[in-house]
């Protein structure tokens, strides 16, 4: 017990030291002391405005850091396949369709928010009902569903913004997941659904614990597998759009953050969820400010970084995990 | 601690595979299903283990239909070890008995004061208290058969059912086993197991249930049932059955093979 004490501590820290530097770091130099300057009142207003900016990204990376990071365990743990992440449920195409239909033919600019979330939730449950209709565990085809309803939907914003340029123009800024130019009014649009994706989260621990064990051992434990799965791919769809919509597409996160959460973990499903929960927005939030840095004083999106910050913490777990086994 | 069925039919969505079956389980007894692949053994003991539904009729649990139960209530009364369950990856043998507890926790109290208690009579039980902290994917065979056995221990029940918990097991560690559950069973508790091994059930079972084509056909002690006759209806194999020179338990020696010449 003290050990799993001291590894969430560990995990706390690197989680506050990530939330500072994506405070203190940008294309605008200031440093950690301006930041304490800021907390307690006594910096330069000019700095503190520059400072204040990056509240927003910096909440919204939180957000979608732990959103990607648990639906991605959940999809892990429901379907029982390492390989499994939030993006099989069709959730980024779902709402980049909606995306794009909401500029193509209903005029809208911006606020896309409000579009992606209906949009990936439709797809998400669309995907799950095809994939679970029959009966049966059906992992198998619930990929195959997830990969169908993804396909269709590709094709169909492929079509639009090939055919549309204007169309094309508005809608390569969402594709790839930015932190960036976004407000808090973004977070409070999606914390809802976020939030009651984490709570559906919360309870299914123990429940994915006896899944674990295979079908058979979960039912006879007194677990309702079938029920326990259907709510973990409804938390997954829930917290993969919440995240997708507030900040775009962000692939790897969700894939990744599991396997690196499972090294401080083992193999209880609960510390998984909320190991996850605290490597995800760390993760994200490091990818996003190597962003800021790297190409400074333009930016990276974050949705390019995570793969080249996330590929070499993946590679350690994964050696690890091969030793342990 | 009584289970039964009435009129039990499971079909998997074809033919049934129990069908219409009515059975008695005695208690307190170490029973074993015997019968050929396909006689709906394993699904009579999933059945009775609360993992398949009836199509129709239904399990029992002392007097009451098993699906009355709420899951958690039912899996502390009774436990089954399924054919192939699956250690999660990374899991220490400690950590997979702790799975054992579920059925005493709830959602907002997911831990009882009871576990380490329970946890650590199971290991010492299955001669595992000096592996608990290994890692179950590096124990053998048997270690690991063993450590299954401890997690259903855990559950604390009255009531165990093991789906063949012998097959994939060399013959040394297959006996130990078997030991091991008669032990369990003088220990008090009810116990029923497929098996494939006729001679070995016919050992260790006090009761032998002999299945066939979804139903039972022959039940009863070994020594009473165990027949030239029904190994032939039954399994369709020309035998002869003979006292065991060891344990006088019938032994079914069959007639394939050359008969040796003398030298």
């Amino acid at each position: 017990m003290t050990r799993f004490l001291t590894k969430l501590i560990v995990a706390l820290a690197v989680l506050a030291g990530a939330m500072l530097a994506s405070i203190a770091f940008g294309s605008h130099p200031t440093s950690f002391g301006d930041v304490l300057d800021v907390l307690s009142s006594t910096a330069d207003p000019n700095v503190a405005t520059v400072i204040e900016s990056r509240y927003p990204r910096t909440a919204l990376g939180v957000l979608a850091g732990v959103c990607l990071a648990v639906a991605g365990t959940l999809m892990q743990g429901v379907t029982r396949n390492p390989l499994a992440d939030p993006g099989l449920l069709g959730v980024t195409a779902g709402a980049s369709a909606a995306i794009v239909t909401s500029i193509a033919f209903l005029g809208m600019s911006g606020d896309a928010v409000w579009w992606a979330l209906p949009g990936g939730l439709l797809a998400g449950l669309l995907v799950h009902v095809i994939g679970s209709s029959g009966g049966g565990s059906g992992v198998a085809r619930l990929v195959l569903a997830g990969a169908v309803v993804s396909a269709v939907l590709t094709a169909y914003v492929q079509a639009v913004t090939l055919s549309l340029p204007k169309v094309f123009d508005s809608y390569r800024y969402w594709v790839v997941g930015a932190l960036g130019g976004r407000g808090f009014d973004v977070l409070t649009s999606v914390l809802p659904v976020a939030v009651a994706g984490l709570l559906l989260a919360a309870v299914l621990g123990s429940g994915l614990n006896t899944l674990a064990l295979g079908e058979e051992s979960a039912a006879a434990l007194g677990a309702n597998p079938g029920l326990t799965r259907a709510l973990g791919m409804l938390a997954a769809v829930l917290l993969s759009t919440a995240a997708t919509a507030a900040v775009g597409p962000i692939a790897f996160v969700g894939l990744a953050v599991p396997h690196i959460a499972r090294w401080p973990a083992g193999s209880d499903s609960r510390a998984q969820l909320l190991f996850s929960a605290l490597v995800g927005p760390a993760l994200l939030l490091l990818a996003d400010v190597v962003g800021r840095l790297v190409l400074a004083p333009t930016e990276l999106m974050v949705g390019v970084v995570t793969a080249f910050v996330g590929a070499p913490a993946l590679l350690l777990a994964v050696r690890r995990m091969k030793a342990a086994a | 601690m009584k289970i039964a069925t009435r009129n039990l039919t499971i079909s998997y969505g074809g033919a049934p595979v129990v069908g219409d079956l009515t059975l008695d389980i005695p208690e307190g007894e170490f029973t074993m299903i015997i019968g050929p692949n396909g006689c709906g053994k394993s699904t009579l003991v999933k059945a009775l283990g609360r993992v398949l539904k009836p199509d129709s009729g239904t399990v029992e649990l002392d007097g009451r239909d098993l699906w009355s139960y709420r899951g958690r209530e039912a899996a502390r009364k009774v436990a089954l070890l399924p054919q192939n369950p699956v250690a999660p990856e990374g899991i220490t043998v400690s950590g997979l008995v702790r799975r054992g507890r579920y059925p005493h926790h709830t959602l907002l109290r997911q831990w009882s004061r009871d576990d380490e208690g329970a946890i650590a009579a199971a290991l010492e039980r299955t001669g595992l208290s000096e592996l608990a902290d290994a890692q179950a994917g590096q124990l053998s065979g048997g270690q690991r058969q063993r450590a299954w056995i401890a997690m259903v221990l855990a559950q604390q029940t009255g009531l165990l059912l093991l789906d063949e918990p012998t097959t994939f097991l060399d013959i040394s560690h297959q006996y130990e086993l078997l030991e091991l559950c008669r032990d369990l069973h003088d220990e008090g508790r009810t116990i029923v197991a497929v098996l494939h091994d006729l001679n070995q059930a016919a050992r260790f079972a006090t009761h032998l249930i002999v299945m066939n084509g979804g139903t039972v056909v022959a039940q009863g002690p070994p020594s009473r049932i165990v027949t030239t006759e029904l190994v032939r209806d039954v399994f369709g194999l020309a035998c002869d059955v003979l006292p065991d020179p060891r344990t006088a338990t019938p032994m079914v020696v069959p007639h394939a093979g050359r008969v040796a010449t003398a030298p």
